[in-house]
C-alpha cells in the first residue's frame, strides 16, 4: 500500500516535469499551438509502473546487502554468470575456445552470397572492441581517465588515409604506421599533462579530441576539410584485389586477427612488471610512488600504448569504410568507448569485449526504434550504472578485508 | 591596431563569457561538493531554454509581448530546471554516491543522451525561432555599436544572479551548509547537516542558474535546438577547470577569460578555430598552472 501511494506521488511527479515539454508543441510559423494531452497519460502510467518496479527492486537490492553484511563472508555472494565465468579458469578457457571458433566461422554463418551486412556491422563492432581494449590500459589499468580516446583513433584514420592518397601507401604499410603515429601523438600530448590529476586529465584529453576535430574540418587543404577523405582502398590480399563480399570477410578476419592480438597484449601486460606498476598507480599514486615505481615513466607508457591500439585500428576503420570524415570522431563517440570499458568492468578483457559488442551492436539492431533508441540507450547507460556500479565483471584484485565489528567492509568508499 | 574593433570584441567576450560563467557555476558547486563532473548540467541549461521558448511561444501567439513575457518565462524554466535537476540527481547519481569513482561519470553521460534525445523526441530536432521579447532601450543608442540591449541585459541579469548567489553561499544557513559539506563531508554529517539535502540543493541552484543562462542565451542567439547544451556544457566546464574547478569565483572568471579569449582569437585570427582557442588556452594554463587559475596546489599528506 506505501508503495502504491509513493509511486502515484512520483507519477504525479513525472507528469508535472513533463509537462511542458510533452504535451505543448509551439509552431511558430503556423502559428498555433498543439495540445497532445495524451501524452501525459501516458508519461502517467509508465511511471506508475517504473516507481514501483523500482521500489520494488531496490527493496530486494537493500536485503541482499544486508544478508551478505550479515554472513560477513563476501565469498559467498552469489555472482552473474559472467562473473563466474571470468573467475573460473577451466570454464573460461572452454567458452573462450568455443567463442573464438564461433568468431572464426561467423561470416560463413550469417553472409549469403551477396549479402554481407551482418558482416559489415560485425566489423564496426570489433573495431570497437579493439578500441574498448586499447582505452581499458589507459582507463581500467592505468586509472587515467581519458575523454578525447578517438582523437588517436582519427589520427590512425588520417595517417592511412593521407599516406594512401598523397604517396600511395598500401593497407600493411600503414597499419603499423598508424600505430605508431597514435602512440606518438599519445607521448606528446602525454607529457606535459602528466602532473594533472585525475578529472583535469580528462578535460585535457576532452579538449585536446575536440581541437583535433576542429583541425581536421577546417584544414581543407590538407584533411579535406568536413566532407573529408574518400576512396581509401580497402585492405588488399598479397596484391589480389577481392569482391565486394570477399572484401568484407577478409576484413573481418584482419580486425580479428586485432581483437586477438590485443586481447593477448593486454593479458600479458597485466600480470607483468609495469601492469602490476600500473594498477598500482590506479590504487594509490603516492604509495606505489614511494615503493619506487617511476611514476611519468609508467603513466607515459600506458598512456602511449592505449593509443598505439586506437591508431591501429583506426587504419582498419579507415580501409573498411572507404571514406573517413570528421563526424566519425566526435566527442560521443570518445563517451561511448569510455562507456564500453566502465560498463564492461575497468580492466577486466572479458568485460570490455561483451560491454563493447553490446554497445555497439545494440542501436545498430535497434534500427527499428530508431527513435527511441537513443533514448533507451541513455536510460540503460544510467540504469546499470546504479544496478552494477562495478560494470559487468568486477576485476578486482583480491584484497585484504578486515571483519570490523558491525560487519561492514569498508569498500575504499569515503 | 584598431582599438574600436578591440573594444567591440571584448564586450562581446565579456557578454558571452558571463553566460559560460553562469553555466560553470554549476558544474563547479556540483563538483566541490561530489567530486562529480556532470556531464548533464549542460542538458538542464538546455531544457530551461525550451522550457522558456514553449512559454514564451504560447504567450506571444495569445497577443502578448515585451520583457514581462520573458520575465515570467524565465522563472517558470527555472522552475522546471531545478525540478528537472533535482529528480536527476534523486535518480542518475544518488543510488552512486558510494561506488567506483567513474560510475557517476557513465551515468550522467547516459543521463545526458536521455535527456536530449528526450526533448529531440517531445519536441524537434530542428532549430526553433526563439521570439525577441528584449526591447531596444533607448539609452542604449549611443553605445549600441559595442552592445545591443540584449546584451545589457545579459550582463545585467548574470551580475545581479552572481551577487546574489555570493550573499546566498555566504550568509545563509543553507549556504554555510554547503562550505561545511565541501570542506569535508562526513565532518558536516557529525554536526547535523543534512547532507543529502545538501547536494539536492546545490543541485537545484545550479539549475537554476544554468536555466538562466538558457532563458539569456536563446533571447541573445533567436534559436535553439536539443543539441545545444552539450558544446555549452563542454564549454562551461572548460570555464569552470579553468578557474579551479570547485572554486566559486573560479568559475566566473574562468567563464569570462574564455569567452574573451574566444571572441579575441576568433575576431582576430579565424572564427572557424573559435573552440581551438578555448581548448589551447586551457591546455596552456594548466601546464603552467595545474590547479586551474584560482585553485590552490592541494598537498597530499600521507
Amino acid at each position: 500500500m506505501a508503495h502504491l501511494k509513493r509511486s502515484f506521488g512520483i507519477s504525479l511527479w513525472f507528469m508535472f516535469l513533463t509537462l511542458p515539454l510533452i504535451v505543448v508543441r509551439v509552431n511558430t510559423v503556423a502559428r498555433e499551438v498543439e495540445w497532445r494531452w495524451q501524452n501525459l497519460a501516458w508519461v502517467g502510467l509508465g511511471a506508475f509502473a517504473i516507481a514501483w518496479f523500482w521500489q520494488f527492486s531496490i527493496e530486494r537490492r537493500m536485503a541482499k546487502r544486508v544478508r551478505a553484511a550479515a554472513e560477513a563472508h563476501p565469498e559467498k555472494q552469489k555472482h552473474s554468470l559472467a562473473q563466474r565465468l571470468a573467475d573460473d579458469p577451466v570454464l573460461s578457457r572452454r567458452v573462450l575456445i568455443g567463442v573464438a571458433a564461433l568468431a572464426m566461422v561467423f561470416p560463413w554463418l550469417v553472409s549469403t552470397g551477396q549479402n554481407f551486412y551482418h558482416v559489415n556491422v560485425m566489423v564496426s563492432a570489433l573495431i570497437f572492441v579493439v578500441l574498448g581494449l586499447g582505452l581499458n590500459i589507459t582507463v581500467g589499468l592505468a586509472g587515467l581517465l581519458d575523454l578525447g580516446y578517438i582523437a588517436f583513433f582519427a589520427v590512425g584514420a588520417y595517417t592511412y588515409a593521407l599516406l594512401n592518397k598523397n604517396f600511395g601507401l598500401g593497407f600493411w604499410t600503414c597499419l603499423p604506421l598508424g600505430g605508431v603515429m597514435g602512440m606518438l601523438f599519445g607521448v606528446v600530448l602525454g607529457f606535459p599533462i602528466l602532473r594533472l590529476r585525475g578529472d583535469y586529465l580528462a578535460i585535457v584529453t576532452l579538449g585536446f579530441a575536440s581541437i583535433t576535430k576542429i583541425v581536421l574540418e577546417n584544414w581543407d587543404t590538407v584533411f579535406g576539410g568536413a566532407a573529408g577523405i574518400a576512396n581509401i582502398p580497402r585492405p588488399d590480399l598479397f596484391g589480389l584485389e577481392l569482391g565486394g563480399r570477399d572484401k568484407a570477410v577478409y576484413t573481418y578476419y584482419i580486425v580479428l586477427a586485432l581483437v586477438g592480438l590485443t586481447v593477448l597484449v593486454t593479458n600479458r601486460l597485466k600480470n607483468s612488471r609495469i601492469g602490476r606498476a600500473w594498477m598500482a598507480l590506479r590504487e594509490d599514486e603516492i604509495a606505489s610512488v614511494a615503493m619506487g615505481v617511476d611514476m611519468a615513466r609508467t603513466k607515459l607508457s600506458a598512456y602511449a600504448l592505449g593509443a598505439f591500439w586506437a591508431g591501429l585500428v583506426g587504419v582498419v576503420f579507415a580501409a573498411h569504410n572507404n571514406f573517413i570524415n570528421p563526424d566519425s570522431f566526435t566527442f560521443m563517440d570518445s563517451a561511448m568507448i569510455l562507456a564500453m570499458v566502465v560498463l564492461g568492468g575497468m580492466g577486466s578483457i572479458l568485460g570490455v569485449i561483451i560491454a563493447s559488442l553490446a554497445l555497439k551492436l545494440l542501436p545498430e539492431y535497434l534500427r527499428a526504434f530508431a527513435e527511441y533508441r537513443m533514448l533507451v540507450f541513455g536510460a540503460v547507460m544510467v540504469l546499470m550504472m546504479i544496478f552494477r556500479p562495478q560494470g559487468l565483471i568486477n576485476d578486482m584484485r583480491r584484497k585484504y578485508e578486515y571483519d570490523t565489528a558491525d560487519g561492514e567492509s569498508d569498500n575504499g568508499g569515503e | 591596431m584598431d582599438f574600436e574593433y578591440l573594444f567591440e570584441l571584448l564586450c562581446g567576450g565579456v557578454v558571452k563569457g558571463s553566460i559560460y560563467a553562469l553555466i560553470a557555476l554549476g558544474y563547479t558547486m556540483v563538483y566541490g561538493i561530489i567530486q562529480l563532473i556532470n556531464f548533464a548540467h549542460g542538458e538542464i541549461y538546455m531544457i530551461g531554454a525550451f522550457v522558456a521558448l514553449i512559454i514564451t511561444g504560447m504567450l506571444t501567439l495569445s497577443g502578448y509581448s515585451g520583457l514581462s513575457v520573458l520575465v515570467l518565462a524565465a522563472v517558470i524554466a527555472m522552475i522546471y530546471a531545478a525540478a528537472y535537476g533535482y529528480t536527476l540527481e534523486k535518480i542518475a547519481y544518488r543510488p552512486l554516491r558510494n561506488a567506483p569513482r567513474l560510475s557517476p561519470l557513465i551515468s550522467a553521460i547516459g543521463a545526458s543522451i536521455f535527456l536530449t534525445n528526450y526533448v529531440q523526441l517531445v519536441q524537434t530536432p530542428d532549430f526553433l525561432p526563439f521570439p525577441e521579447l528584449v526591447p531596444e532601450f533607448e539609452f542604449m543608442e549611443s553605445i549600441s555599436r559595442y552592445m545591443s540591449s540584449v546584451d545589457m541585459v545579459i550582463l545585467a541579469v548574470t551580475t545581479l544572479t552572481m551577487v546574489a548567489l555570493t550573499v546566498l553561499i555566504k550568509y545563509t544557513r543553507i549556504g554555510k551548509a554547503m562550505r561545511a559539506t565541501q570542506q569535508d563531508m562526513v565532518m558536516a554529517r557529525l554536526v547535523g547537516i543534512n547532507v543529502d539535502r545538501v547536494i539536492s540543493a546545490t543541485f537545484i541552484i545550479g539549475s537554476v542558474l544554468a536555466a538562466i543562462a538558457g532563458v539569456l542565451i536563446a533571447s541573445r542567439t533567436g534559436q535553439i535546438n536539443s543539441a545545444i547544451g552539450f558544446m555549452a556544457g563542454l564549454k562551461a566546464f572548460t570555464a569552470a577547470v579553468l578557474g579551479g574547478i570547485g572554486n566559486i569565483p573560479g568559475a566566473v572568471l574562468g567563464g569570462l577569460v574564455l569567452g574573451v579569449a574566444e571572441t579575441l582569437g576568433a575576431g582576430f585570427i579565424s572564427s572557424a578555430y573559435e573552440d581551438v582557442f578555448a581548448f589551447g588556452l586551457l591546455v596552456l594554463i594548466l601546464i603552467l598552472r595545474p590547479a586551474g587559475l584560482l585553485g590552490k596546489a592541494v598537498k597530499q599528506k600521507v
